[in-house]
């Protein structure tokens, strides 16, 4: 059985996380590991559902060296850590904020700081962990509105995380200090800023800064050697903020397209190299770009597109098993490709993911919607990268308002995608094969727009 | 003009404050609602309004121009201060540098 070291870090004085401005070695971080796989319940599955990514960490470090399976939720809304039940009954959610009305059982991140005096001159083994352990299960908001489920094996994440590392060129002489916007429980913030310093020999900062003046205090609490780990929209609020920001060594994004022109400019202002990722939960990371030189993305060693059934997918490599994309590729040689776009159906929104077909089942679904539909503005896909899509939706519901229907529509589908506007209409423009066309609903949101300045006396 | 009439155009006048901050809102999200259909108690964040946290950066950048400070939070899961358009203009009013 191959077994792969848990970090790459050689010195087990040298620092694995920054927390409030202290340094925590990697010493200390594997004594409170242990000591926490001691103190956990004997079950088989966690729910780590910590908000502090060094105790994040800790939780996943402890699992991982006790043998247990990690739960990585999607979001702490106790609705959904409750559906996670149905998937492993024995799951306990280690939890380090209050969950008080979860209908499920919660261990209380336990306190380990006056239990740990790990002495200086200690030898500390690093703790090797099966290839084939089963890691965690990453769930994703799933576009059926029930979380979905997806394996993923030691030896695979590390292989993933390990290319990584290389990509970016990161070396152990050099350690870099990652700072994320996004959270641990994220495929991406998971692989980006918790397994990416484990095996980079380099360390992440436990906070996760989300307004512009956090980010930048975050920043200036590391080492200038460090990566702000983040997303489009995030970085573009952070750049129109006009803070003084600190020196930083690069920046890190995924999860949504990003423009060349934000890129440079995060470039320019921060005077620091961008990477992009592209990736998916399912798959893990496929491939990395920087994007203000280069519109081609390169494939992660030993990953292959294939063709087949009108789709593309992903395979080898890490990928534990072949997935369809949910975007339009063109391959450019056997390691290079461009994006051409999403297909139809599948709506992406900051990250979230979802397809018209659903929400429109949702909507058709609500007593008293005759006809209704979903749409993807075209202004929208024409701001591009950064500005954050909307989704509109045109509602036939005779006697019912816009706020009742939201109301309906607010218990069924994510925040997120709800339509903004949700147009009443009498009935829906369908050609003669039932179809919306693209040019009627634009006719429709120019016309909901007029009307909406009107009201509003913007206009006469 | 009249000492009523400077008195209610005095900028630190709470309800002047939260008409303003309710048309920062609507403008900077491009809301379908006029300023004062926006309640003062109900919950700006999930239900109510249901904004959410691509939002809350949203308004968080235009208060922070308008009024001259930083909004702070320890993460996402904590913007407390957008419970309702009450506590963000409680807030604005204790932290305004202008």
């Amino acid at each position: 059985m191959t077994q792969l070291a848990l970090l790459a870090h050689r010195d087990p004085s040298a620092p694995i996380a920054y927390r409030h401005g202290q340094a925590i070695s990697v010493r200390r971080f594997l004594t409170e590991a242990r000591i926490l796989a001691g103190a956990l319940p004997a079950t088989g599955h966690v729910i780590n559902a910590c908000a502090d990514r060094y105790r994040f960490a800790l939780g996943f470090a402890a699992c991982l060296i006790s043998g247990r399976v990690s739960l990585l939720p999607p979001s702490h809304m106790a609705s959904v850590l409750e559906q996670l039940r149905d998937f492993a009954a024995d799951a306990v959610v280690l939890a380090d904020t209050e969950h008080r009305d979860l209908r499920l059982p919660v261990f209380p991140f336990p306190s380990l700081g006056e239990q740990v005096s790990p002495d200086r001159h200690e030898h500390v083994e690093i703790p090797a962990i099966p290839a084939e352990q089963l890691a965690t299960w990453v769930f994703t908001s799933g576009s059926t509105g029930c979380p979905q489920p997806h394996r993923k094996h030691w030896g695979l994440l590390r292989k993933n995380v390990v290319g990584e590392v290389r990509a970016l060129g990161f070396t152990p002489e050099d350690p870099v200090t990652l700072v994320g916007t996004v959270p641990p429980q994220h495929m991406y913030g998971f692989e980006s800023t918790v397994l990416l310093a484990w095996l980079s020999g380099g360390s992440f900062e436990a906070s996760r800064p989300f307004y512009p003046a956090d980010i930048a205090e975050a920043l200036a609490r590391c080492p200038t050697n460090s990566m702000l780990v983040t997303t489009p929209f995030h970085l573009e609020k952070l750049l129109d903020a006009e803070l003084a920001l600190p020196k930083i060594g690069s920046l890190l994004c995924a999860t949504a397209p990003l423009s060349d022109a934000l890129a440079r400019r995060a470039e320019a202002e921060l005077q620091a190299p961008l990477f992009e990722i592209y990736g998916s939960t399912e798959t893990g990371q496929l491939a990395t770009r920087r994007t203000s030189r280069e519109t081609a993305w390169t494939l992660f060693p030993e990953v292959r597109l294939g063709h087949r059934n009108g789709q593309t997918w992903a395979e080898g490599g890490h990928v534990e098993i072949a997935v369809p994309l949910g975007d339009l590729v063109e391959q450019l040689d056997a390691r290079r490709f461009h994006l051409k776009g999403r297909n139809t159906d599948l709506v992406n929104i900051a990250g979230k993911r979802t397809s018209l077909g659903w929400l429109n089942q949702q909507l058709l679904a609500i007593p008293g919607v005759d006809d209704g539909s979903f749409y993807i503005p075209e202004q929208a896909e024409q701001a591009g990268a950064s500005a954050v899509v909307r989704l509109a939706a045109f509602v036939a519901a005779p006697g019912l308002g816009a706020d009742h229907l939201l109301k309906e529509l607010r218990q069924r589908i994510e925040p997120i995608f709800l339509p903004r506007p949700l147009v009443l209409l009498e009935e829906l423009p369908r050609n003669s094969v039932g179809k919306l066309l693209r040019a009627a609903c634009e006719g429709l949101l120019a016309e909901h727009e007029r009307d909406k300045d009107k009201r509003h006396g913007r206009l006469p | 003009m009249t000492q009523d009439a400077a008195t209610a155009l005095k900028p630190d006048d709470p309800a002047e404050l939260s008409r303003e901050v309710a048309q920062l809102i609507v403008t900077a999200l491009n809301l379908e609602m006029t300023p004062d259909e926006i309640a003062l108690d109900a919950p700006l964040y999930g239900e109510g309004l249901g904004l959410d946290s691509i939002d809350i950066l949203e308004v968080a950048l235009v208060v922070s121009k308008r009024y001259g400070f930083s909004l702070r939070a320890d993460n996402e899961d904590n913007v407390s201060i957008f419970a309702s358009l009450r506590s963000l203009c409680d807030h604005i009013q204790a932290n305004r540098t202008k």
